[in-house]
């Protein structure tokens, strides 16, 4: 293999690596961030991946009259989730896999997976799971207007929706992370990304009180391996959001050529961009409560009219 | 948003450094490698040690730092906490959430009442002792028990 | 014609043409409609696979016919004196062509299904009684008849020919739908208002069609095709509005849809298959044929009301189907859905034709087109899903099914294929043609024409309303798959599942086939789609998706591999699989009672039901639903204090249908009433009437000629 295109597979390598083993860590992070604020000691970053090693050795249990969704749904997610890792540009914009996923397919790809925690829902044969599903295929469905809308802002000027050209334009010109338009696209994927990770004000991830959960209520009957795997997914996937995000709004530092020195730097930046983000998510935890359920899809439609107005300005502004 | 934040400087760190505990000889770190959920059934207690367990959960006591979690269903849990003597009602529930634990699991009795009735022994709503319904493998005595004992006694199972 | 094709263009009185694969498998269609209506004196059991294999050979016949056309071969055929007032002629195109193939896929599917549909039982009927229901004669005719009819109306060539061919099949779609009237009483009710819309669309098809041959002076499509661009714009306007009402409403689209979640849970489930995923398509091929054939396009605002009338029946289809319990009304919402959105693409094409950016034009068009294609093929499987799941338990109602996943795997698996692709996710068919319409959509605003306000507001409106569809749409596909198949049995019938005959279930496999090469090679389809955008003049060049694993967008940046993205998935999910497997070895799986709360043990009438999995959506949109309880509280005799049982039930209405319709429904009883008046039972007067109708006639064609 030619030395740029063996340089652009490593980057993926290590992309997927970094995001499967630092997950748990961000996970942690967020929490010690919390529990600091609280005045607690906190578990220490170790944490998940301690929780994590103990839930693989447990024995795994499926309720009667589950069928072959139950025991699939947790892979199939964490499957889509790596596929989106290995194509969405987080250290480098040169993946091979860059131009196989742009920004629509991600964004299906990321309803997949909830797709599959929903069904397993379903499948419990449980009310608890039928009323988790049941409430995060509805936040998913009401978001989803708004990532598609605020996608087309940000694909205007760039005149693709391919996401390491995003990146790569935001990079080049920093007016264009300044200009009204980033910025209302800016707060209303803010938004989109708290609703789909699933975090205060929308939902609460420490709660115990089922009829309150969202996305946990779906991972009640879920124990051993599988659930390893689903808190792995749930963690990929905030990772995802969170990197995604600061990549299209913070683009410095996405390694554009494929030198192991730019490598080694984007890998650096993103690690401070994420663990910054998921610090300040964490942080703003403390001081909001969860809201009412029915007051989430009004803050999706806001969020939907922010989408709008970037596309608006994206156009009248330009 | 200010009277949060002001409230946090001011008060700081809350919890009180970590106790030392003799983890040598329990069953611990080889089962669960330092982290343990921990699923409460109230059996039928009288609210005396879920108060103990509440605050050696809160800032002060710190449990979670121990790698100890609350989780609310028993699928989740490696260890069963019970307090209260078993009541009639909940003999069955009981034994339905031990049974719905995945192995390997422990049951931690906790406080007098769990282990032996204490003061409602011989109620007439009252069906026996928890090692009556589920195989018990720890037990924390007191009544209501403090919470350094309810810390000592999860830390030998969780190992840290 | 289409330029470049080996056709063979011949003008011949009766039989004598060569055998091109094209001409061939026309006269296959008509021979096997005329042995249709022999079969009627055959005995039941081998009607009805003579009917199930007269119906798969006219689908063959179709989808040959459409593939030769859509490869450059054409043809055209005139026979005068075969219809009253005109001759028939019969012209293929690639336009043509693509419907043909699309609807006779759908017919051999279909046809195959609907051998065994019928129970055994109800062969076995004594001699002295007529077999009803789908066992019929009516029915065992109708449905080659109806394939047949379907599969030629694209071959119309001129006016008169489209109408009868038109009429044809509408006429045989009600039979059809009226097929199990004997069973239950709404489906009368179905089959009038199914016959009253379907008809006042022929009046607006036959009067603007009619007003275009006046016109353009002639009544072939070609003769209209060379006159068309030189019309004055009023006349153009207005067929262009009866055109598209009377063809809009056959497709589906809000507010003419009301005959489609009332006709299809009625008919049997191969009759519902064949309409939904093949007849309505022939609406869209009429706003085509006469949209961009042969009025050569047109101003833009034309093109902005269909964009928006498409957006309009995307979101009202997705959120209906969304709430609804009954799996074949949720399904027929589904198909107003698509068929939105499948207008909003060609609306947009038309927009961008309009502007004279070609590119976007091309791939906004062939974005609908393969939609349509895969929209047919998803929509066979799920209907023939539900019939299979129908025919097993008698069930169409949500709320009651469940379980039936290991009762039934093969119906559950392909009705999870066709649920996937429905739901336009990834690796479905129908999230490709949701990709490229996309795209076609964000690349407006930076496409080669500089854009104005119009497109600068109505594009992100659109793309929003598409992603609230596909949203929404996923929400319906999950709900239908989850409550109807999985989990436990929520009533004694779906308990009794079992899983359907050989035939059904090839006549699944059949379609679940086309969508699984539609989802991992849609480029078989958009290639040959390049021909069918060079005959529509507005448009005029090939499209610009290209790339057989990488799908690539010429002209304009953007790609997206569906195979990839597939064997990724797959790969991915088996790897995990595999080491997660051997990670876990030593602690196998254990099967437990499901978690309740350790109170009484959970029933499968405690689980979730397809309303209470809607209710958050039904509280967010009940402004525009207006859903209606029902709450009656039974309490104990002994005492008003304590219940004894609740019954809830929620409706949801078309509220469309209940706002716009009475009105209309009253009117026009107003009017038969006085219209009552000339018939007061005097055979004198009905003569009279007769006499004066005739003298002016004779006047008026006295005076205008």
């Amino acid at each position: 293999m030619s030395g740029p295109a063996l340089w652009s597979v490593v980057g993926v390598v290590i992309q997927v690596l970094l995001v499967v083993l630092g997950a748990p860590l961000l996970v942690a992070l967020m929490r010690q961030v919390r529990a600091r604020l609280e005045g607690r000691a906190g578990a220490g970053l170790g944490q998940p991946w301690r929780d994590l090693r103990k839930q693989l050795r447990k024995e795994p249990i499926a309720p009667d009259g589950s069928t072959v969704v139950f025991t699939a749904a947790p892979v199939v997610a964490l499957s889509s989730a790596l596929l989106i890792v290995a194509a969405i540009p987080l250290i480098t914009t040169t993946s091979p896999l860059d131009d196989v996923a742009d920004l629509y397919a991600v964004v299906s790809l990321l309803l997949v997976g909830s797709v599959a925690m929903a069904l397993a829902g379903i499948d419990t044969g449980s009310a608890f799971g039928g009323m988790g599903s049941s409430r995060t295929i509805t936040v998913a469905a009401l978001a989803e207007p708004t990532l598609l809308v605020a996608g087309f802002a940000l694909s205007v000027r760039v005149g693709s929706s391919n996401l390491g050209s995003l990146v790569e334009h935001a990079q080049r010109a920093p007016s264009v992370v300044l200009s009204p338009a980033t910025l209302l696209a800016a707060a209303a994927l803010w938004i989109v990304v708290v609703a789909e990770a699933g975090r205060l004000p929308v939902d609460n991830p420490a709660t115990h009180l089922e009829l309150t959960m969202i996305h946990e209520a779906t991972t009640l009957e879920y124990a051993g391996r599988d659930l390893a795997l689903v808190e792995l997914g749930s963690a990929i996937r905030l990772t995802i959001l969170l990197g995604l995000w600061g990549n299209l709004f913070l683009p410095w530092g996405v390694a554009t050529t494929v030198t192991p020195g730019a490598l080694a730097l984007g890998v650096l930046v993103m690690v401070v961009k994420v663990a910054v983000l998921g610090a300040a998510l964490g942080a703003s935890e403390v001081f909001m409560a969860k809201w009412r359920l029915f007051r989430v899809p009004e803050l999706l439609a806001g969020s939907f009219l922010f989408g709008v107005l970037a596309v608006s300005s994206s156009f009248f502004l330009a | 948003m200010r009277g949060i934040l002001r409230k946090i400087q001011k008060v700081g760190r809350v919890a009180e450094p970590a106790l030392p505990v003799d983890l040598s000889g329990r069953q611990g770190d080889e089962m669960f490698g330092g982290s343990i959920q921990v699923r409460h059934v109230d059996a039928g207690s009288c609210n005396g040690c879920e108060v103990e367990i509440t605050s050696a959960f809160g800032p002060v006591y710190d449990l979670e730092r121990y790698g100890v979690r609350l989780v609310a269903s028993p699928r989740h849990a490696d260890v069963l906490l019970v307090t209260g003597p078993v009541t009639r009602n909940m003999v069955d529930p009981l034994r339905k959430a031990y049974e719905a634990m995945p192995a390997p699991k422990r049951v931690v009795a906790l406080g007098d009442c769990a282990r032996n009735c204490g003061v409602f022994a011989g109620g007439y709503g009252v069906h026996g002792a928890v090692g009556d319904v589920v195989p018990v493998d720890v037990e924390i005595p007191g009544c209501p028990p403090e919470p350094e004992a309810i810390i000592s006694a999860l830390r030998g199972l969780s190992g840290r | 014609m289409s330029p470049g094709a080996r056709g063979h263009h011949l003008r011949v009185a009766w039989v004598e043409w060569s055998m091109s694969l094209l001409g061939l498998a026309l006269l296959v269609v008509a021979f096997a409609a005329a042995l249709s209506v022999a079969s009627v004196g055959l005995p039941s059991g081998v009607r009805a696979r003579t009917s199930g294999a007269l119906t798969c050979l006219i689908g063959l016949a179709g989808v040959a016919a459409g593939a030769s056309a859509l490869l450059g071969d054409s043809l055209s055929v005139a026979a005068p004196g075969l219809l009253p007032l005109s001759s028939a002629v019969l012209s293929v195109d690639p336009l043509a062509g693509f419907f043909m193939f699309v609807v006779g896929g759908v017919a051999i599917a279909a046809g195959v299904y609907s051998v065994g549909y019928a129970h055994p039982d109800e062969d076995a009927h004594d001699g002295a009684t007529l077999p009803t229901g789908v066992s019929s004669r009516t029915v065992h005719a109708a449905l080659p008849l109806f394939a047949a009819a379907m599969v030629m109306v694209p071959a119309a060539g001129n006016v008169t020919t489209f109408l009868v061919l038109w009429e044809v099949m509408a006429l045989l779609s009600l039979l059809l739908v009226l097929a199990e009237h004997r069973a239950r009483p709404e489906v009368g009710g179905a089959g009038v208002w199914y016959a009253a819309m379907t008809h006042a669309g022929l009046v607006a098809i036959l009067l603007g069609l009619v007003a275009l041959a006046t016109a353009a002076g002639t009544e072939s499509f070609a003769g209209m095709r060379e006159a068309g661009p030189g019309l004055p714009s009023g006349v153009r306007t207005v067929v262009f509005l009866l055109v598209f009402a009377g063809f809009g409403s056959k497709a589906g689209l809000v507010p003419l849809h009301v005959w489609l979640p009332r006709a299809h849970p009625e008919a049997p489930s191969y009759v519902s298959a064949l309409m939904s995923a093949a007849m309505v398509n022939l609406g869209l091929y009429g706003v085509l044929r006469v949209g961009f054939d042969l009025l050569g396009g047109g101003p833009r605002w034309w093109w902005v009301l269909v964009l928006a009338v498409g957006a309009l029946s995307a979101l009202y289809g997705v959120l209906q189907a969304s709430v609804a319990t009954d799996l074949k009304r949720l399904l027929a919402y589904s198909t107003t859905e698509n068929l939105g959105l499948i207008f909003v693409g060609v609306g947009a094409a038309g927009m961008f034709a309009a502007d004279g950016d070609s590119t976007l034009a091309g791939l906004l068009m062939a974005a609908a087109l393969l939609h349509t294609a895969n929209h047919a093929a998803f929509k066979t499987v799920l209907f023939l899903g539900a019939g299979s799941v129908l025919r097993s338990t008698g069930l169409r109602d949500l709320d009651k099914m469940g379980g039936l996943a290991r009762r039934m795997p093969v119906t559950t698996a392909l009705f999870g294929v066709g649920a996937l692709a429905a739901s336009g996710l990834p690796p479905g068919n129908g999230f490709v043609s949701e990709w490229l319409l996309l795209q076609g959509l964000i690349h407006s605003l930076s496409g080669e024409v500089e854009p104005d306000v119009v497109v600068a507001i109505a594009m992100p409106l659109a793309v929003g309303a598409v992603a609230l569809t596909a949203g929404l749409g996923v929400v319906t596909f999950v709900k239908a798959f989850g409550i109807g198949f999985l989990a436990r049995p929520r009533s004694p019938e779906a308990m009794a599942a079992s899983e359907a005959p050989g035939t059904l279930r090839a006549g699944m496999v059949l379609a679940a086939v086309g969508c699984a090469v539609l989802a991992v090679a849609p480029l078989l389809l958009v290639r040959s789609l390049d021909r069918v955008l060079l005959t529509m003049s507005p448009i005029g060049q090939e499209s610009p998706v290209h790339g057989a694993v990488m799908l690539e967008l010429s002209g304009i940046s953007g790609s997206m591999s569906p195979v990839l993205i597939a064997v990724s998935l797959a790969g991915g999910a088996a790897l995990l699989a595999l080491v997660v497997g051997r990670l876990g070895r030593r602690q196998p799986r254990r099967t437990a009672l499901v978690w309740g709360c350790g109170g009484t043990r959970l029933s499968p009438r405690m689980e979730y039901t397809a309303t209470s999995y809607a209710e958050p959506l039904t509280r967010v949109f009940d402004d525009v639903l207006r859903p209606e309880h029902d709450v009656d509280i039974t309490h104990h005799v002994e005492s008003r204090y304590l219940v004894e049982s609740v019954r809830f039930r929620q409706r949801v209405p078309d509220r469309v249908e209940a706002r716009l319709y009475p009105p209309l429904v009253a009117g026009v009883n107003w009017w038969a009433s006085v219209a009552r008046r000339l018939q007061n039972g005097s055979t004198h007067r009905y003569l009279a009437y007769g006499l004066i109708g005739l003298l002016l006639v004779l006047i008026v064609l006295g005076v205008t000629s």
